[in-house]
């Protein structure tokens, strides 16, 4: 016979429910998708065109580069930052692959150079975060608008030509072609989101952007690095931005001095309509992928419907603002 | 006698099941001041917060003021009535201005609504002037002054508030020598307008020099009150410990091994020339009275506060200890006093929270073992008895106790040699603190080194091997256990 141990005592006093936190952000992961599956619902009854196999296709490849970048700002605002530099390090990097394109550099050497040199942009941001100790909003501000800067500048404000250089074929390809019938940049956002989703939910690493969001000095006592934290999260959203500038001027045979303008607010309203926490510590890459297709199904239909680009700003924002309204009253009452 | 200005009788304040404070009566008069002493946790605070508004008593107390009693319902009430604090943390914007300061909410207005600046600088230079502190500037800003000064702003403003009641919560404690005269020039003045002065302090010296009256408080109950006169010291500290210790504390007598942690000559932000040994399986105590540098210390040895001098040696090996990871990696824990926001991540898992500080232990390669993980915090959660729902629990829906347990084990998780341990039983209710003492034992008999930091004396007596004690930054006295004494330590404790 065996006499009840603490353990057991403990066991037998557990009488509350399962943890409503954990309960709580499974239904808020739910949440986004059953919006997401009402909007395409409404969307299929008000257009024949919009459930079709190309149509769909068209929202994903259309979703991809904002999931990318997304992706990228989901770290940040995990820990509780932000990063507005995106669009512009979108902007520099694809005017530094068009530029490499066209001088004939080989492609791997010209994807490596890029990747490099956005995730080098956004590791400058991070150490002004964690070392300058700037606020995050602040130090990506004036990333931001130097980088526009640096991309007029570098681009003498004219597009630069990615169509012509030995390796221009293959590398349109990564912006426009297919691969088992789906678009290039579809399969691109997919794989990364893989990556992404494995290092949150899996590694070390992805604990610690957690930790740091949660309580940065709880983070430290834990003997955590708190700064390399900040740093890499930066540095991972610069080497997404720059992804998405590589796929956007594939796509587009060229670079744009004025291209991902504002795309910094498309990702971030697809990580808050996610359900991450702008106060950090709080969300899923799972639910910014559903925040992206949100906001990817959304544009789309508005286009199909016809409704001016006027009046699909203000439809961006109210539906914006309905989902963050719903997730929010979801957390008031746990 | 001189007249009563303020009088509370029967006071009690219940938190929950806590009784905090249980029938407390006592008078301040005017030109008279009044210290208010006892250990930390005895009351104080919570009895000038029921003067002051903050908190309201329990039913069947009551406060007088002037003979007529008053409701105090909130802090303006306790303002309009005449009750002035200063408290411990200064109450001041540091970027207005010494006359901003003073007159914040109640400015002088003109007609028409505008401030009435010249008015309201001659207003503060007259009360800077009553106080004789001429020198301060009404235009400039506070945080360009020092501390004494900014404590001299303060007193203006309850002066500014007519204020005849002036409560001081441990004023000298951030002063110099030079700006303690001062102030205990003002409260001399102040006495002799008639004011009654409410002197909340721990440091015997001041009291028996400055003050007229004496209450002491000791677990909620007034256990003296009488005139500074016809104590001695020794007498006023017995009164302020004098309980006994009962055997909620279970000891386990156990032969040290050999020495775990050496601090050699430690010189950090709070704690000057700290040396001492401890020993493997042994439980050495921290007493002190508040801000006397044990949090201190005890950051220092793990590293989360940067040591200017001096050494640390864990099993012989010196140490260099500049962040907290370098504490983990030389097997030092941390548990902090403050769960809330030090310790834990209140909005996470149990899981996540204990597995932090192993992490790198748990996920070679950088990948997190999530089984392994599962079963390490499992077997923690059956062992300390944490009672929750599941590993997956939110930390902040736990108890104090069951916080504390989950702490504990987050810094057992990464296999430490020893064990810093600040406050493990603040806010804890009885029987989890029973079952942590528990925990503290088995430490030690697995070979622990455990620095336990108490302000609870009796816990600090019941559990240790040895006792140092702190004050002021510095170690000003060593007991054996059987030669320590609540009276013994105490009288270190101040010295």
């Amino acid at each position: 016979m065996s006499t009840p141990g603490p353990g057991r005592a403990a066991a037998a006093m557990t009488v509350k429910p399962a943890s409503a936190g954990t309960l709580m952000r499974a239904f808020a992961a739910q949440k986004s998708l059953i919006g997401l599956l009402i909007l395409m619902a409404v969307v299929t009854m008000l257009s024949p065109h919009f459930l079709t196999t190309d149509n769909l296709l068209i929202v994903l490849r259309q979703t991809s580069i904002n999931a990318i970048i997304a992706f990228g700002m989901t770290f940040v605002i995990l820990t509780a930052g932000i990063d507005l530099s995106v669009g512009s390090v979108l902007a520099l990097t694809g005017a530094v692959c068009a530029t490499l394109i066209g001088a004939n550099f080989s492609l791997p050497i010209v994807l490596i150079a890029t990747l490099l040199f956005g995730t080098a942009l956004g590791a400058v941001s991070g150490l002004i975060v964690s070392i300058g100790r700037v606020q995050p909003f602040i130090a990506t501000l004036v990333a931001m608008t130097a980088l526009r800067g640096a991309t007029l500048v570098f681009s003498g404000g004219r597009p630069i030509d990615a169509g012509e250089g030995v390796a221009a074929d293959a590398f349109w390809y990564l912006g426009g072609g297919y691969l088992f019938g789906i678009p290039v940049p579809v399969i691109l956002a997919g794989v990364v989101f893989l990556i992404c989703w494995f290092v949150l939910s899996q590694m070390r690493f992805g604990r610690y952007v957690y930790a740091v969001g949660g309580s940065e000095q709880v983070a430290r006592l834990a003997g955590i690095n708190a700064g390399r934290v900040k740093v890499a999260v930066y540095a991972i959203s610069g080497l997404m931005a720059a992804l998405a500038g590589i796929v956007l001027t594939a796509r587009l045979q060229s670079a744009q001095p004025t291209a991902g303008t504002s795309y910094e607010l498309d990702a971030i309203a697809a990580v808050v309509v996610g359900g991450t926490s702008l106060m950090g510590g709080r969300g899923t890459l799972f639910g910014t992928l559903i925040g992206a297709l949100i906001i990817g199904v959304l544009n789309n239909a508005l286009n199909l419907l016809d409704v001016s680009s006027y009046y699909q700003m203000i439809a961006k924002g109210a539906v914006i603002l309905l989902a963050v309204l719903v997730d929010s009253r979801g957390k008031a009452t746990n | 006698m001189s007249k009563t200005l303020l009088e509370l009788r029967n006071i009690s304040k219940t938190f929950g099941d806590v009784r905090v404070l249980d029938g407390v009566s006592l008078r301040a008069r005017a030109g008279r001041v009044l210290a208010l002493v006892g250990e930390n946790g005895a009351g104080k605070s919570t009895l000038m917060k029921i003067v002051t508004g903050i908190h309201q008593p329990d039913p069947g107390g009551e406060i007088l003021f002037k003979d007529a009693p008053v409701a105090v319902v909130n802090p303006r009430q306790a303002i309009d009535l005449g009750i002035g604090i200063i408290h411990q943390e200064l109450n001041l914007l540091p970027g207005l201005s010494v006359a901003e300061n003073i007159f914040l909410g109640r400015e002088p207005r003109r007609p028409f609504g505008p401030i009435d600046w010249p008015q309201m600088r001659s207003d503060t230079a007259g009360f800077l002037a009553s106080l004789r502190q001429d020198h301060i500037d009404p235009r400039q800003p506070v945080e360009r002054l020092g501390v004494g000064a900014q404590q001299m702003v303060e007193i203006a403003r309850t002066l500014s508030q007519r204020a005849e009641v002036i409560i001081m919560d441990e004023p000298t404690d951030a002063l110099t020598d030079v700006e303690t005269a001062i102030l205990f020039e003002v409260i001399r003045h102040l006495k002799a307008e008639g004011k009654a002065i409410i002197y909340i302090s721990h440091r015997l010296g001041e009291i028996f020099a400055e003050c007229d009256d004496v209450a002491v408080l000791r677990d909620g109950h007034l256990v003296y009150e009488g005139q500074v006169a016809d104590l001695t010291e020794g007498q006023l500290i017995h009164h302020m410990v004098g309980r006994d210790i009962t055997d909620q504390y279970p000891y386990a007598a156990q032969v040290p091994g050999p020495v775990r942690l050496e601090v050699k000559a430690l010189t950090a932000q709070g704690i000057s020339d700290i040396s001492f040994i401890a020993h493997a399986g042994e439980v050495v105590g921290f007493a002190g009275l508040m801000g006397a540098g044990r949090t201190e210390l005890g950051r220092a040895i793990y590293g989360a506060n940067r040591a200017a001098s001096g050494q640390i040696l864990i099993d012989g090996h010196p140490r260099k200890m500049r962040c907290p990871s370098d504490g983990v990696r030389a097997g030092v824990a941390y548990v902090t006093e403050d769960r809330k926001s030090d310790g834990l991540i209140q909005p996470h898992a149990i899981r996540t929270n204990m597995a932090l500080s192993a992490l790198p232990t748990l996920s070679p390669g950088g990948v997190v073992r999530r089984a392994q993980e599962r079963s390490v915090v499992d077997d923690y959660m059956r062992r300390f008895a944490v009672k929750a729902p599941n590993m997956e629990a939110e930390v902040r829906n736990l108890s104090g106790g069951n916080q504390q347990k989950v702490s504990l084990a987050k810094s057992l998780l990464t296999d430490p040699k020893v064990v810093i341990l600040d406050e493990p039983t603040r806010g804890v209710d009885v029987g989890a603190r029973r079952e942590i003492y528990t925990l503290i034992n088995e430490m030690k008999s697995r070979g622990l080194c455990v620095l336990l930091m108490s302000s609870d004396m009796p816990e600090l007596l019941g559990l240790s091997d040895r006792i140092l004690v702190l004050s002021q930054g510095r170690l000003t006295g060593t007991f054996a256990r059987g030669e320590a004494s609540q009276h013994a330590i105490m009288e270190r404790a101040v010295a």
